[in-house]
C-alpha cells in the first residue's frame, strides 16, 4: 500500500495531475450540456461540488460498515440523496435556472466522477482525505467546464453572464450554443492540454 | 407540449433529437467502448432493450405509485434502483438461458447501469410529460440512435487508428470529441424535419 498522501498533494492530483476532465475525461455528460450559458454552468457545478464533496465524505465515514457485496448500491443511494437535496434547493431558490437544467441536475448521480471518487478513493481512506479529495476533484471538474463557458458563452451570445461584452458588430456563432460547439470546444481543449503537458505515461508514449 | 404521434417521435429520438449529439447524454461509455465496431455493436443492442424496458417501467412507477403518494421528489431513487434490478435480473436470465449472447454482451450489461443515457430518457419521458406508448417510444428511439452513433464513430476510429498518423495528444479522447462534433453538426441537417420539446 503506497504512502498516504498528504493534503496538499490530494489537492494538486485533483486540480491539474489528476484532471477529472482533462486527463481522464470523465463524467462530462451531464455537465457539458449546460455550458453554453455561464450562470447555468456555474450553478450546476455548485451542485456538483457539494454532491461529490459530500458523498466522498459519507462513503468514507461509513467504509468500514459497508458490506463488500452492497457497497456499490449504498453508494449510489447516499449519492442520490446528495442531488435531491441539490434538486429541491436549485428548485426552491433559482427556479429559472432549475427550469433550464431540466434534468441534468438528476442526472448528477449518473456522472461517472461521483461514483468514480467513492469507489477510487473514500473506499479507502480516512473521511478527512477523502472530503479534500472530493472536493479537489470536483474543482478540478468545474473549472474546466467554466473555462468553457467562457469560451462558448461570448461566441455563441455574445454575452458572458448576460452583459454584452463582443462588439455590436459581431455575428454570434449559433454553432456554439449548439451541441457540436461544445464537443468541438472540449475536444480541442484536452488536445491542447495533453500535447502541451504529457502525463501519464500513455501520453508520452503517444508522441510520435 | 407537443402533440406527436409514437411514430414521429421514434423518428425524431434518432435522428433530430439523438440522445447522445444533442443532449451529451451517455459519453463516459460512449469514449471508452468506441475503440472498435464489435464491441459498439455489443453494447449498443444491449442498451436499446434496457433502456425501452426501463423507460416503461418507470413511466408505471412514477405515474402509479410515486405520484399517488406523492414521493415524485425520490423519483431519482426509484429510478435508480429500478434500472440497477432491471439490468440485473437481465444479466441473469441472459446467463441462464442464453449462455451464447451472455458471451457477447455479458461485460457490457453492468455498465450500463452507470450509463447516464437510460437515467436521462427516463427524466425526459417525466418532464416532457409523455403518454406510456410515447414513453416506449421514446426510449426505443433514443437507444437506437446512441447505437448509431456510437457504431459510426467506432468505425472512424477504427480507421483512423490504422491509417493516420496522428499529432501528439491528439489520439484518444481528444479526437473522439472531434469526431464525435462533426457527426454532431451533421445530425444538424435533420433538426428542422420534427421539433419536439
Amino acid at each position: 500500500m503506497p504512502k498516504p498522501l498528504s493534503g496538499s498533494q490530494i489537492v494538486l492530483q485533483g486540480l491539474w495531475n489528476d484532471n477529472p476532465v482533462l486527463r481522464q475525461i470523465l463524467g462530462i455528460c451531464s455537465t457539458l450540456a449546460v455550458t453554453n450559458l455561464l450562470v447555468n454552468t456555474l450553478v450546476m457545478n455548485a451542485g456538483l461540488v457539494f454532491t461529490v464533496t459530500m458523498s466522498s465524505l459519507t462513503v468514507s465515514i461509513l467504509r468500514n460498515y459497508t458490506p463488500m457485496r452492497i457497497r456499490m448500491m449504498a453508494q449510489t443511494l447516499i449519492i442520490a440523496s446528495y442531488v435531491i437535496i441539490v434538486d429541491i434547493a436549485i428548485g426552491a431558490y433559482l427556479p429559472d435556472i432549475s427550469e433550464a437544467l431540466g434534468p441534468y441536475v438528476g442526472l448528477i448521480i449518473t456522472n461517472c466522477i461521483v461514483m468514480g471518487r467513492c469507489e477510487a478513493f473514500a473506499m479507502k481512506n480516512r473521511p478527512w482525505a477523502s472530503f479534500l479529495d472530493g472536493l479537489a476533484m470536483s474543482l478540478g471538474y468545474a473549472a474546466v467546464l467554466l473555462i468553457i463557458a467562457v469560451i462558448r458563452e461570448p461566441l455563441g451570445f455574445g454575452t458572458l453572464l448576460g452583459y454584452r461584452i463582443m462588439p455590436e458588430g459581431f455575428t454570434p456563432w449559433t454553432i456554439m450554443i449548439m451541441a457540436p460547439g461544445a464537443f468541438f470546444t472540449l475536444g480541442l481543449f484536452a488536445w491542447f492540454v495533453r500535447a502541451k503537458f504529457p502525463q501519464t505515461a500513455e501520453e508520452k508514449k503517444q508522441g510520435h | 407540449m407537443v402533440q406527436v404521434d409514437s411514430g414521429t417521435l421514434l423518428f425524431a429520438a434518432i435522428f433530430t433529437n439523438n440522445i447522445l449529439l444533442t443532449n451529451f447524454l451517455g459519453l463516459c461509455p460512449f469514449l471508452a467502448i468506441s475503440r472498435e465496431i464489435r464491441s459498439a455493436l455489443g453494447l449498443g443492442v444491449a442498451v436499446v432493450f434496457v433502456m425501452t424496458c426501463t423507460a416503461v417501467l418507470n413511466y408505471l412507477a412514477y405515474y402509479y405509485v410515486l405520484l399517488p403518494m406523492g414521493l415524485d421528489h425520490f423519483r431519482y431513487i426509484v429510478f435508480i434502483i429500478i434500472i440497477a434490478a432491471f439490468v440485473q435480473l437481465v444479466e441473469m436470465t441472459v446467463e441462464r438461458f442464453f449462455p451464447a449472447l451472455y458471451y457477447i454482451l455479458g461485460i457490457f450489461l453492468p455498465l450500463i447501469t452507470v450509463n447516464c443515457a437510460i437515467l436521462g430518457a427516463s427524466l425526459f419521458m417525466i418532464i416532457r410529460e409523455y403518454t406510456l406508448v410515447q414513453s416506449m417510444a421514446y426510449g426505443a428511439g433514443s437507444g437506437i440512435g446512441w447505437m448509431i452513433a456510437i457504431i459510426a464513430v467506432g468505425a472512424i476510429r477504427e480507421k483512423v487508428q490504422k491509417s493516420a498518423k496522428l499529432p501528439k495528444g491528439l489520439e484518444g479522447p481528444a479526437l473522439t470529441l472531434i469526431i464525435t462534433g462533426i457527426m454532431a453538426l451533421a445530425f444538424t441537417a435533420f433538426s428542422g424535419m420534427i421539433q419536439i420539446q
